[in-house]
């Protein structure tokens, strides 16, 4: 194998190592929320420190790879696309410990039936399809998780308004409902990171932007 | 073949079609069809032996100073066929003037290199020379460097300067196409991006096509890019698609360096 395969490589199994923390991440945040469980939290908010130096070694071998290797063509779109996706990782991170920081602030509970759980279990979904696309080079998996990207949309704004009115019928609510709106808006928000992975994964299968849709067909000039 | 995609406003300035070049029983190219557009910088790359340089060569007709060459099919410029009876040869080498890989000045002094041209095609007025040795020396972003010692012989110079006084003395006769067979490849970093810049430059009144094993270099310089293989074109596109997305897998393989 080449030299430049192989730092290829190791680029790619760095950014599945980046991704399986996340995922960890994710997966504590679930049961941290659920149980509720302080010791998880904790563990989501330590695991952050090695998000943090995922992003720091895998952006230097982007910068690195660019430098050295003048890489064109599906090699440059990977490795462009790659210094997109690291900071969504981070990113997912990031949410996940602003969620964990409220384990203590949501309980009891004031939401009926089992919504919070299935945004977190269906984000978590995303974030997970996201990242085999990416591993597995699979545009129709890719493009699955940009459409499931409506689903957490639609039951983010169910439990918003069922919060909304919570908070209305009693005040005692209100603090604990606050702090909710900040969980769910987080799970919708690495619900948009999984969706900006995956369009970065069509980018480097397709060779063009599937962002911004509506713009396309239109002269940028 | 793939042709580029992508409406264009320069005019053609040169048209191929359906040529073929042999020398004896070989094959060099086959089949080939392209437009190169005036005013752009097209560049030729392929792995060594693909016929690039030769390609480049039947624009002016210098490869008839081989025996046994045989050329079929279309080659035009601004629509005139280069290879009908009764061109003038001599003629179209000004129009279509070269510089090769390895700088080449004459055993001169570099006035003498550069008004060598205008003098065999007649200018003999010493006023008139001096005016077109200095306007093309400026061209070719030397005449700073050189202004004060014209007279000295031109094989003192560094290699970077000599490549540039051999593109002076293309631009001396006034060409209207320029082409360049892996001009920097034998000269270092600096002297190269001195004339990857002048290349910027001149393709504003001028077409080229550069034939260049420095795929970075294609990237930089370049409006089109073309991927030759055994003779053939196998994709011709903006420069930028070549470099972002190739279509053709060959195309990926060889820019990304897996080819073979």
């Amino acid at each position: 194998m080449r030299q430049f395969d192989t730092e290829l490589k190791e680029l790619r199994e760095g950014i599945m190592a980046m991704a399986g923390v996340a995922e960890e991440m994710i997966e504590l945040t679930i049961q941290a929320l659920a149980e509720p469980s302080p010791a998880k939290a904790e563990q989501v908010n330590h695991l952050d420190r090695r998000m943090d130096e995922w992003e720091l070694r895998l952006d230097q071998q982007c910068i690195d790879l660019l430098a050295l290797r003048n890489p064109a063509a599906s090699d440059l779109r990977r490795i462009a696309s790659s210094l997109k996706i690291i900071p969504e990782l981070e990113r997912i991170g990031d949410h996940c410990c602003n969620i964990a920081r409220r384990v203590g602030m949501v309980h009891p509970p004031i939401l009926a039936g089992n919504d919070l759980e299935r945004l977190g279990t269906e984000t978590r979904g995303m974030v997970r399809r996201a990242v085999d696309a990416f591993v597995s080079n699979d545009a129709a998996l890719a493009h699955a998780v940009i459409l499931s990207d409506d689903s957490v949309d639609a039951l983010y704004g169910k439990i918003y308004r069922d919060l909304l009115r919570i908070m209305l019928a009693d005040p005692l609510c209100i603090e604990r409902a606050s702090h909710l709106i900040l969980v769910i808006k987080n799970w919708e928000r690495i619900a948009d990171e999984a969706t900006n992975i995956a369009e970065e994964v069509l980018f480097i299968l397709e060779g063009h932007s599937a962002k911004h849709p509506y713009l396309h067909g239109d002269s940028v000039e | 073949m793939l042709i580029p995609t992508v409406p264009e406003t320069k005019p053609i300035k040169l048209s191929v079609r359906d040529m073929a070049f042999s020398y004896g029983q070989k094959k060099i190219l086959d089949g080939l069809s392209m437009d190169i557009h005036a005013e752009r910088v097209t560049a030729i790359i392929g792995p060594s032996g693909c016929g690039k340089s030769t390609f480049l060569k039947c624009f002016n007709r210098i490869h008839e100073v081989s025996t046994d060459v045989k050329v079929s099919g279309d080659m035009q410029i601004d629509g005139v066929d280069i290879y009908r009876g009764g061109i003038d040869v001599v003629d179209l080498r000004r129009r279509v003037g070269m510089v090769f890989q390895k700088p080449n000045p004459f055993p001169k002094s570099i006035y003498e290199n550069v008004a060598f041209g205008p003098r065999l095609f007649g200018v003999q007025d010493r006023t008139t020379l001096d005016g077109i040795v200095e306007d093309a020396l400026r061209k070719a972003a030397l005449w700073e460097e050189v202004k004060d010692r014209l007279k000295e012989s031109a094989t003192g110079m560094s290699g970077g300067q000599q490549q540039r006084l051999c593109i002076a003395r293309a631009l001396a006769v006034n060409p209207e196409v320029l082409l360049m067979d892996e001009p920097c490849s034998a000269l270092d970093p600096i002297a190269t991006a001195k004339i990857e810049d002048l290349i910027g430059e001149l393709k504003e009144s001028l077409t080229i096509v550069i034939v260049t094993h420095n795929m970075q270099q294609a990237a930089r310089v370049s409006d089109y890019t073309a991927f030759f293989w055994l003779g053939k074109l196998v994709e011709m596109d903006l420069t930028e698609r070549i470099f972002t997305t190739p279509r053709v897998q060959m195309t990926e393989d060889y820019i990304t360096g897996r080819f073979g």
